[in-house]
């Protein structure tokens, strides 16, 4: 909060500043990256920016989380208020907005700058490409598939670190009798519905695939899908008594060694870094909770809605060009603990977990997001289903019927 | 109105009625625009487009009664309509029994009654967003009430309604009406002020207790002033946005939703325009519902009087 305040502070000085720098330009960016370890990341962005182009670097951040600023974005596209460059997940997300050419063609950038040679793995680039045309410049590889545990609060209840999700619902009743709550989530439906999509990836990758690519009523009423609601009803045990909304406090609690575990996005790893926290030594990271090692290549991407404005279109491509260079991909990425998305830069100084996420995408472990898969208006009833699942007594079987319905009548 | 004779308009003519007075009709033209452009016609598109598959951008596709089977068939839906039926008949009896009660106490001619006055209007200067946030911090059982009772040395005492999706309205309803109830009472205290004095001393002499002539007297006295209280409190209730967003997102689950969330998370959140268009449309049905045979009542009351 504090260091948001700095910033437009700084941004307001610096537009008393900047006109007598020549050439610069203001750039209104917009994200939702507000969180502690987001908003030092985004920090790298900016000031590669504005060091190496000398246009400004005018901060937006939407505080909430996607959720909340998603539709803030969308709207002031639409209404013709756009802003010069924002954040938003590949996907199907920005779809409907570059079909009805509200969105800056970069094709032309990504021709000079090879886009197509250097970006990995492929199908981001493709998530940014519609009917031949490139609309987006990937930022960097999330996935969501982790589970990170805390040592100090397994230490605590005199039990050895789970590996798995199996031995955390073994370790749940010792961890309750130690006052550890034993999964930290936050009571929001974007959260607990990444729980269903990382139980049905570990469960397996043709599951996952069958599900929300091929919508296979068959592989829906499956065993295998059945039992993730199981495991949903164990985990609404686990979490019990959390009483937190924002992920980034669930993550907290993980971080204090008041909560054993947190099922949540490699982004929050920048909060245990900013905590001085050590992979290994004070918390662990285990992908697909432990199952199936695969992670799927969401992220997030820098779209550039049209601007009228040719200085404002020169500057929005000189942006495009600083996301994707190599020193900022390095910079940003380490302190968002993502992974970058192109496969020819240096991560020495990742930390360990990022190295398993790199290593998990050297072996060709990789799964299309959720995102990419299903529309955002499915995406969003699962989210509903989740928040009513997890806030109260609703029974599996009722949440497999409404998830099988949900998933049946995407378009 | 009622000081114009009714009759002579009449036996004028109404094209006279028409073009008299010129100049303000004119300039209650931009007014008259407005709510035709604005209110009906954003209204009707929107109820047109309610039919369509539109889903990020708004599309001519039409799908019948399509989006509106999905939403009736929508737990969070059905949710959202049960919990603003709740919420809003205790909120409005609530405020307005409350309200008059503190009213009438303050009428009483107490010591500084300003400062009384001024507190408990207090709430209602602040907004919802602001209320929903403090609100959910004494709340909260980490350092809210909870936490200072338990300080007192009741170490079992557990006051956590947040939380709990059977009392999550009932902490919804503490603070709207914490924020609402001010504002009633002192719209009636206003109107108290002005009963005739007259009237309390006729009762007086007749040995009438005062809690009588407060029920069968002065409340219908005071009619004009409970109906903008009701209007107030009503379009407060429909309106039911950033409490929520505020105070509980919802939550616990699907406990706290409320009908306009549903539309702007339709709308917005899932892109999905034709669902959230449906929805409004049902809730400017539900106003309709309710306004309609109120306004006739109205009127024809004046009509006759």
């Amino acid at each position: 909060m504090k260091t948001s305040i700095m910033r437009g502070l700084l941004a307001g000085v610096a537009t008393f500043v900047m006109p007598f720098a020549a050439g610069a330009t203001d750039l209104e960016v917009t994200h939702w990256w507000t969180s502690g370890g987001e908003a030092n990341a985004v920090q790298e962005l900016a000031k590669a920016f504005e060091s190496t182009t000398g246009h400004h670097w005018v901060d937006g951040a939407i505080a909430g989380s996607g959720n909340t600023a998603r539709p803030v974005i969308i709207s002031r596209i639409i209404g013709g208020d756009p802003m010069a460059a924002t954040q938003l997940n590949h996907g199907k997300q920005a779809q409907e907005l570059i079909e009805a050419g509200l969105m800056l063609d970069l094709t032309d950038i990504a021709e000079e700058g090879k886009w197509a040679e250097i970006v990995q793995p492929k199908s981001l680039l493709d998530a940014c490409t519609v009917d031949g045309k490139v609309y987006c410049v990937p930022l960097n590889i999330h996935s969501i598939q982790w589970m990170w545990t805390s040592n100090a609060a397994f230490e605590k209840a005199g039990i050895d670190p789970v590996n798995n999700w199996e031995e955390l619902k073994a370790a749940a009743p010792k961890l309750r009798e130690a006052g550890i709550l034993p999964l930290a989530m936050g009571e929001q439906g974007w959260q607990e519905a990444y729980l269903v999509h990382n139980l049905l990836s570990g469960t397996s990758e043709d599951l996952y695939y069958a599900v929300y690519r091929d919508k296979d009523e068959d592989a829906l009423n499956s065993d295998g899908v059945k039992a993730v609601f199981n495991e949903l009803a164990a985990a609404r045990e686990m979490s019990a008594g959390g009483n937190v909304q924002d992920w980034n406090l669930a993550t907290a609690k993980v971080i204090n060694g008041e909560a054993a575990a947190q099922v949540m996005g490699d982004w929050a790893q920048g909060e245990f870094a900013l905590a001085g926290k050590k992979a290994g030594q004070d918390y662990n990271c285990l992908i697909a909770m432990g199952g199936e090692p695969s992670i799927a290549t969401g992220g997030d991407a820098f779209y550039f809605p049209l601007n009228k404005d040719p200085e404002i279109t020169a500057a929005q491509k000189d942006l495009a060009k600083v996301l994707i260079s190599p020193e900022s991909q390095v910079a940003f990425n380490l302190k968002k603990g993502s992974l970058p998305v192109r496969g020819d830069v240096d991560l020495a100084a990742a930390g360990p977990c990022m190295q398993k996420g790199l290593e998990t995408l050297a072996a060709g472990k990789v799964i299309t997001g959720t995102d990419q898969l299903i529309t955002p208006d499915a995406v969003g009833q699962i989210q509903d289903l989740m928040a009513e699942f997890f806030g109260s007594d609703m029974t599996p079987e009722d949440a497999h019927a409404a998830f099988v319905e949900i998933i049946l009548n995407d378009e | 109105m009622s000081v114009i004779d009714p009759v002579a308009p009449r036996a004028a003519g109404r094209p006279k009625k028409l073009i008299a007075n010129p100049m303000a009709k004119i300039a209650a033209l931009p007014m008259i625009m407005t709510a035709l452009v604005i209110f009906i016609g954003c209204s009707v598109w929107t109820v047109v487009h309610s039919f369509t598959k539109s889903k990020l951008l708004p599309s001519s596709q039409f799908v019948g009664f399509d989006q509106y089977e999905r939403l009736w068939s929508t737990r969070r839906w059905l949710a959202s309509v049960e919990n603003i039926a709740i919420y809003g008949l205790v909120a409005l009896v609530f405020s307005l029994v409350v309200g008059f009660v503190i009213a009438v106490l303050l009428d009483q001619k107490v010591r500084a009654e300003g400062a009384f006055r001024t507190i408990i209007l207090f709430p209602y200067s602040l907004s919802f967003i602001v209320t929903g946030l403090v609100w959910q911090w004494i709340l909260n059982p980490d350092f809210g009430i909870q936490y200072i009772v338990r300080g007192w040395g009741f170490e079992n005492f557990t006051f956590d309604p947040l939380h709990n999706p059977d009392t999550v309205l009932a902490a919804l309803l503490m603070a709207g009406l914490w924020q609402g109830t001010g504002l009633v009472a002192v719209i009636l205290l206003a109107a108290l002020r002005g009963v005739d004095e007259d009237i309390w001393k006729a009762s007086r002499v007749d040995g009438v207790p005062a809690w009588k002539t407060y029920i069968w007297v002065v409340i219908p006295i005071l009619r004009p002033a409970f109906v903008t209280a009701t209007v107030l409190i009503a379009t407060g209730i429909v309106k039911l946005y950033d409490l929520v967003v505020a105070l509980t997102n919802g939550g616990p689950g699907i406990a706290s939703e409320m009908p306009a969330k549903y539309v702007y998370d339709a709308m917005f959140g899932k892109q999905n325009l034709g669902q959230g268009f449906a929805a409004s449309t049902m809730m400017l049905l539900s106003v309709l519902l309710i306004l309609i045979p109120w306004a006739i009542f109205e009127f024809r009351g004046k009509k006759r009087g």
